[in-house]
């Protein structure tokens, strides 16, 4: 069992924990913003995940997955930002 | 033990990893502990930029291969082009659903620009002329 092995094994559990953390605040978070965020939290988990997978087993399968997981995340929570705002503006609670 | 080039590599990409890793961590603690929403927003954007360069950099050692370096530099690059602008507009709507404590502000400069507004965006009526920016025909306020 070489350093890099160890390393890798030693980074999973510590992704493992941030990716518990994230689901806890997925799960309870109290606004749906809170929630989006800890969603790219969990997203860059996966992804780093998959990089320290690459690191372990010397292949380069998932690279891509990696580099379009970045986009996916950015449209999803560009999107729910504004259909939060977008929604708030509507009611007309200030008359 | 660590003679080789090989060896060596491995070890930075060991350590790499390790600290890539531990940011992500540290994410989850901060979103399981700080109490409001741009708090966690401030813990939460940590591992989006260093955590997922140190972990790509570990990788570019791992692999030992320079054709892959683009490809990780491309990751790395979308990562930051879209993690800013994703925050902003996350925070940009906490701010106006009011998702804040605002006692543990110390400073808020946005509070003016958005009193001095109404809904639509337009200079409200009450506000002071001299301070509020004029309207441009040619802003849409972020809509299309």
């Amino acid at each position: 069992m070489s350093l890099l092995d160890i390393a890798g094994y030693i980074s999973l559990a510590l992704l493992a924990g941030g990716g518990i953390a994230a689901i806890y605040r997925i799960v309870v978070g109290p606004s749906i913003l809170d929630r989006a965020i800890a969603t790219d939290v969990l997203l860059i988990v996966i992804s780093s995940a998959l990089c320290v997978e690459m690191a372990l087993n010397h292949h380069t399968d998932n690279i891509v997955f990696v580099v379009v997981a970045s986009v996916i995340g950015f449209v999803g929570s560009v999107t729910l930002s504004r259909f939060v705002a977008e929604r708030k503006k509507e009611p007309v609670e200030h008359a | 033990m660590l003679e080789s080039w090989p060896e060596i590599a491995d070890g930075i990409a060991a350590v790499l990893l390790i600290l890539g890793a531990s940011l992500s961590t540290v994410a989850g603690i901060g979103l399981l502990r700080f109490p409001d929403q741009l708090s966690r927003m401030h813990a939460g954007t940590k591992p989006q930029v260093l955590g997922l360069l140190l972990v790509l950099v570990a990788l570019a050692f791992a692999w030992r291969a320079w054709v892959w370096v683009p490809v990780l530099i491309l990751a790395w690059v979308l990562q930051m082009l879209t993690a800013p602008v994703s925050a902003h507009l996350v925070g940009r709507a906490g701010y106006r659903t009011k998702h804040l404590k605002r006692e543990m502000l110390f400073t808020d400069e946005l509070a003016d620009v958005v009193a001095s507004h109404d809904d639509q965006g337009r200079p409200a009526a009450s506000a002071d002329r001299r301070t509020v920016p004029q309207p441009d025909p040619t802003d849409h306020h972020g809509r299309d």
